[in-house]
């Protein structure tokens, strides 16, 4: 468990000659809950897609476990998308596919259990995301997010050790989003799953951030990294500052901030 | 423990043996509990626990290797089994996270009512469902083509509201964009008829007949016909294409909430553009069939250009043409109408847009065949 699970090193992403972002260190341990966050267009999810290997670094490497990601021969990098698991922003749910036979998929393709026994994971998935009982539905029949708890559950059908989610909250109202945000507090411990939330909302960020990276526009480099808390309380930037307090200064009330 | 690639060949076991006491009933789980192990069925377990009059069911786990969501999910069958029976369950001797995994599935009850299955339903059932489908689907039709009258009316008055260069767009797209493709099938339509009927022909002599056979049939039928079904597979498909992804993407819905009409805005210069162009692509088909029928009769059968024009001069006028100009415009309206209803009508996910698309070629096809022999019909009653 010393080892951290993903190391980033030098990374610089570029779409073409254009920089989004250059220069990004650092690393993710064993069952952290890593945000990454800054304002819109710092390349926040794009970050996301080299790290999933959707997008090829200009620059840099990212390990996991030591193991260079992009270094790697293709299959070699297909065996390490094959442990993790991705909640994209709408949901990104086959719409041809009803629920069940969503989730069903990678255990259909990945694994020798038998159609009843991946009937039986299927509803134990549905159940965990609260959606007990909607295996027969489409995702066009669902809401927004009932949709994303589904593509929470077909990401985790295989257990993965570590889960990415794009936006998590975004689109779903305070109480769902809340909820979600408990959700992955709790696959995280009981699981141990490493995971990564791309966003931008303050309250998502200190009500399940353990570690986190923050992502400046301006300069197209990473400002800090750490627990988002220490970074509110600790950091001398002001920029970090403006963005974990909504541009209200540390002089709003502080205490607020952790009981969000 | 993730990557099942990555366990060695050897088959790993999950066991689950029940042992029935005085006191209560114990579950014993041992070994790996994973998903690339095997595993007793869990039907099994069930009616092993159905023999058995059980009070209270408690659980074992200190001989557990490894689990991971097999255990959980496993478990929650036999939860679901308690439930149902009455039987008091105590999980507290399984791991921590088997417990909380347990209860967070069991958080959220399910919904009442939002269970469905699949289930067979009966023959009448299905002719029922079928015809009530059909009846909805003439119904849809009438009333897209009630709402396209009205906004065509709208375009008659002037009120209709639809951007220019809109037009412009569908027009390129529809007109000089198929002059390749219209180019190539008329020629080679009218090549093969020329072959076909000059072979019969050549048995009486009769090969300057070529040109009478060529030139009335593709100006009366081939011409407009051919263009019709290009342009019902490029044209019409791209139509339902696009107006389904809109839909899709509730592009639709947010011109209705402006209070602009998706029919004057969408459909009419969709339509607009196909009954412009149809007509001319139609006059370039029939020159080219000509063509076409033209080069096999110098090439093959010895008739020179001056005869074959000569000839055709004699065989086809002007009402000929003009039949073939009705039936482009005829067949326009068709393929804008089965692409845009197919795509207006599209459901709300990509499947649906293929579909959609699929749809409106099949539409269109048998609408201008439909329409074609009925034109056909009429004109030869009428000995036009």
């Amino acid at each position: 468990m010393s080892n951290p699970h993903i190391t980033v090193k030098d990374l610089t992403m570029a779409y073409g000659d254009f920089v989004i972002q250059r220069d990004l260190n650092f690393t993710i341990d064993h069952g952290d809950v890593f945000i990454v966050m800054g304002g819109s267009g710092c390349g926040k999810s794009t970050l996301l897609k080299h790290l999933i290997g959707l997008q090829k670094p200009a620059k840099g490497d990212v390990f996991y476990d030591d193991q260079s990601f992009w270094q790697a021969a293709a299959e070699e990098r297909v065996k390490v998308m094959r442990r993790i698991g991705v909640l994209y922003q709408s949901g990104a749910l086959f719409s041809s596919l009803t629920l069940a036979e969503n989730i069903a998929l990678p255990l259909g393709e990945f694994t020798t259990l038998t159609q009843s026994e991946i009937a039986d994971l299927v509803s134990y998935k549905l159940a965990l995301v609260g959606l007990a009982g909607f295996e027969a539905y489409y995702p066009s029949e669902i809401s927004g997010g009932m949709q994303k708890r589904a593509g929470l559950a077909r990401a985790m059908a295989l257990d993965p050790e570590i889960l990415f989610f794009d936006e998590p909250s975004a689109g779903l109202d305070p109480v769902s989003a809340r909820l979600l945000d408990d959700l992955i507090i709790s696959l995280c411990e009981t699981l141990g799953t490493t995971i990564v939330v791309v966003t931008h909302e303050l309250a998502s960020i200190f009500a399940i951030g353990t570690n986190s990276v923050f992502l400046d526009p301006e300069s197209k480099t990473m400002l800090a990294t750490g627990n988002p808390k220490t970074l509110l309380a600790e950091s001398s930037d002001s920029r970090i500052i403006q963005f974990l307090t909504r541009g209200e200064g540390r002089s709003a009330p502080s205490g607020q901030a952790g009981d969000f | 423990m993730n990557d099942d690639s990555l366990t060695s060949p050897a088959i790993l076991e999950g066991y689950l043996q029940i042992k029935v006491t005085e006191a209560s009933t114990i579950v014993e789980v041992s070994g790996h509990w994973l998903r690339n192990a095997r595993v007793r069925a869990v039907e099994t377990v069930l009616t092993e626990l159905a023999g058995q009059p059980i009070k209270q069911l408690s659980f074992q786990a200190t001989e557990l290797t490894a689990w991971d969501s097999r255990l959980p999910s496993y478990l929650l069958k036999i939860a679901d089994y308690c439930n149902s029976h009455a039987i008091d369950m105590d999980t507290s001797a399984l791991p921590g996270g088997v417990q909380s995994l347990m209860n967070l599935a069991q958080a959220v009850p399910e919904r009442s009512g939002a269970r469905r299955s699949a289930q067979n339903t009966r023959l009448v059932e299905r002719v029922g469902n079928a015809t009530l489908g059909f009846i909805n689907g003439v119904h849809e039709r009438i009333v897209f083509v009630g709402e396209l009258i009205l906004a065509g009316w709208a375009l008659i008055c002037g009120k209709a509201r639809f951007r220019a260069i809109d037009l412009l767009i569908f027009i390129q797209d529809a007109g000089p964009n198929g002059f390749p493709i219209v180019s190539l099938i008329s020629l080679l339509v009218g090549l093969i008829l020329a072959f076909v009927g000059a072979l019969q022909l050549a048995m009486f002599g009769a090969q300057i007949y070529i040109a009478d056979l060529v030139a009335l049939g593709t100006v009366r039928e081939m011409g407009p016909l051919m263009t019709a079904i290009i342009m019902s597979g490029r044209t019409g498909a791209a139509y339902a294409a696009q107006l389904g992804t809109m839909n899709v993407n509730s592009e639709i819905d947010a011109l209705r909430t402006m209070g602009i009409s998706p029919m004057e805005f969408l459909v009419l210069p969709r339509m607009l553009a196909l009954v412009l162009m149809m007509p001319l692509l139609t006059l370039y088909a029939d020159l080219m069939g000509i063509l076409g029928g033209g080069l096999v009769s110098y090439s093959a059968f010895d008739i020179s250009f001056i005869q074959y024009y000569h000839e055709i001069t004699k065989a086809v006028d002007l009402t000929d043409f003009m039949v073939g100009f009705f039936k482009s415009i005829v067949f326009a309206v068709l393929i804008a109408v089965a692409g845009c209803m197919r795509g207006m009508a599209c459901g709300r996910s990509a499947s649906a847009v293929g579909d959609a698309a699929t749809a409106a070629v099949v539409d269109s096809i048998v609408y201008l065949v439909v329409s074609d022999s009925i034109l056909t019909l009429i004109c030869n009653q009428l000995n036009i």
